[in-house]
């Protein structure tokens, strides 16, 4: 249980300012696409007996990247994620019923299995995060010049083409470090309801990644808590926690905040 | 001799395989308004966007002096109301500045008292002394200001300039700008550059100014402004792209 409630603290605080960023830029679609593509990565492993992390993040990266490169280009994103990530999904799930020899818990994958995170998952939950924070912090006025406008970055010297390229690099160690947590199904969940929260709270951008790393700690305690007490899935009552944040939130945030 | 600061040579630039801008030499040097003139689409936005960076020439050259500092202000910024945002932190991006600096920034753009609203409950005029006051934050060499009175009524359009002009006096940074008003560009520009998807013309706004059969033509609109360049080379415009003001006649 105390595992349980350190893995799901490390992947609230490391998803909240990725998430914050997910939320200005309007890129939850991405999220989504890049988790999904982690079911084909979990795929992939089983099926050429490698590692599961490294297979997970080069599956995602993958997906982060002919996301990113397509939007470049002007295509409608919605149709053509709703296509991709559907079949990346799909594709990974048929996969693994094709190797039949292999005894799997997909749900695992899908909905998480926070309870049963052991010593080495937390390791790689926390260098995971802390790598993720790390990119997150050096990165991060860059990222926000070129959030707010791409032409106020090419005059600052930054090429905001790179600094997206940073956000799908964080993108894909988030999902890899979150899938244990809360599954594939519900990462881009855990990145957009704690910093959607934190919005009505906050004046500036820094205040709002905070925010948003204190409601996805509450969620994940609150979830766990929830979890242990009503008997429900961990993963999914954790999401449920977070969005009863974002409703008090939203209720209670204009009547504190003054601006 | 004064340094240039951002030289052009024979640069187009194509967006989708459309022709935006062709064969534009043009150079900007240390401490003169050069103004932008042209017809709706005719690829100012694009010229400024091409000095910047934010767009590669297809063709030619964009050669800006080593670490020039360039001050931006866009034609519009919009701010997604999901982005929390106070005027000190949009003015400390992508340097945090002291809130002594940006009250100093904020004074020279001549909105001293905004600094900790929110960039999202500015009106239109504040937004944009706010945009300038970030620009010249940077200590700019070169100041490009992309129709930055869009949206403004005409005083708070004079006001602008007229704070832009101090700015000059003050900071001597170089200035170009794209501007429809008329009055300013023969007021305040060293240089103009008539624009077209090519340079049409370029001249100093006096020589323009004096030539009494271009003064006939002053005030009669958009067209007016259009011939209001002395053209001073012979030239012949491709009409193989499409002009603009064409469509009056």
């Amino acid at each position: 249980m105390v595992r349980a409630a350190l893995a799901g603290v490390g992947v609230a605080i490391a998803a909240a300012p990725l998430g914050c960023f997910v939320v200005w830029r309007r890129m939850a679609y991405l999220g989504e696409a890049t988790a999904h593509a982690a079911v084909l990565g979990v795929a992939l492993a089983l099926a050429f007996s490698l590692p599961f992390l490294p297979a997970i993040v080069a599956a995602a990266l993958a997906m982060g990247l002919t996301v990113t490169l397509l939007r470049g280009k002007g295509f409608a994103m919605d149709t053509l994620l709703g296509v991709i990530a559907h079949t990346a999904l799909a594709a990974g799930l048929v996969t693994v019923s094709l190797l039949a020899d292999v005894r799997l818990d997909l749900n695992a994958f899908l909905f998480g299995d926070i309870l049963a995170v052991t010593k080495s998952d937390l390791a790689t939950i926390w260098i995971g995060g802390a790598l993720i924070l790390g990119l997150m912090t050096w990165r991060w006025s860059a990222l926000l010049v070129a959030t707010l406008n791409p032409d106020l970055a090419y005059a600052s010297g930054i090429d905001p083409k790179r600094e997206e390229m940073w956000l799908t690099l964080a993108m894909a160690l988030v999902v890899a470090v979150a899938i244990k947590v809360v599954g594939v199904l519900l990462i881009a969940a855990l990145l957009v309801i704690p910093a959607a929260g934190a919005r009505s709270l906050v004046k500036t951008p820094e205040a709002m990644a905070y925010c948003a790393a204190v409601i996805g700690t509450l969620a994940a305690l609150g979830g766990l808590w929830g979890a242990y007490l009503a008997d429900t899935p961990a993963g999914p009552s954790i999401v449920c926690a977070a969005a009863i944040f974002f409703v008090a939130t939203a209720l209670i945030g204009p009547m504190i905040r003054k601006d | 001799m004064t340094k240039t600061l951002i030289s052009l040579k024979d640069m187009s630039i194509r967006v989708d395989g459309r022709t935006i801008l062709e064969h534009v030499n043009a150079s900007v040097s240390e401490g003169e308004i050069v103004t932008i003139v042209g017809p709706n689409g005719s690829g100012k936005s694009t010229l400024l966007r091409a000095m910047i960076g934010a767009v590669s020439p297809a063709q030619g050259t964009v050669k800006r002096a080593t670490g020039l500092r360039i001050g931006y202000v866009p034609q519009k910024l919009a701010l997604d109301a999901a982005l929390p945002m106070t005027v000190q932190r949009f003015l400390g991006l992508p340097k945090r500045i002291p809130a002594r600096d940006a009250v100093k920034a904020l004074d020279i753009a001549g909105v001293p008292d905004l600094r900790e609203r929110q960039m999202t409950k500015l009106s239109g005029g504040q937004f944009q002394r706010v945009l300038l006051a970030r620009a010249l934050l940077e200590s700019p060499q070169l100041l490009l200001l992309d129709e930055a009175t869009q949206g403004l009524d005409q005083p708070g359009a004079a006001a602008f300039y007229e704070r832009i002009e101090q700015v000059r006096r003050d900071l001597g940074c170089a200035i170009v700008m794209v501007s429809h008003d008329l009055h300013v560009v023969m007021a305040a520009s060293d240089r103009v550059l008539c624009l077209n998807g090519h340079i049409c013309c370029e001249g100093s706004p006096n020589t323009v100014a004096d030539a009494p059969e271009y003064r006939a033509l002053f005030g009669s609109g958009t067209k007016g402004t259009m011939a209001l360049y002395q053209h001073r080379h012979s030239h012949s415009h491709h009409h193989d792209h499409h002009h603009a003001q064409d469509k009056t006649h």
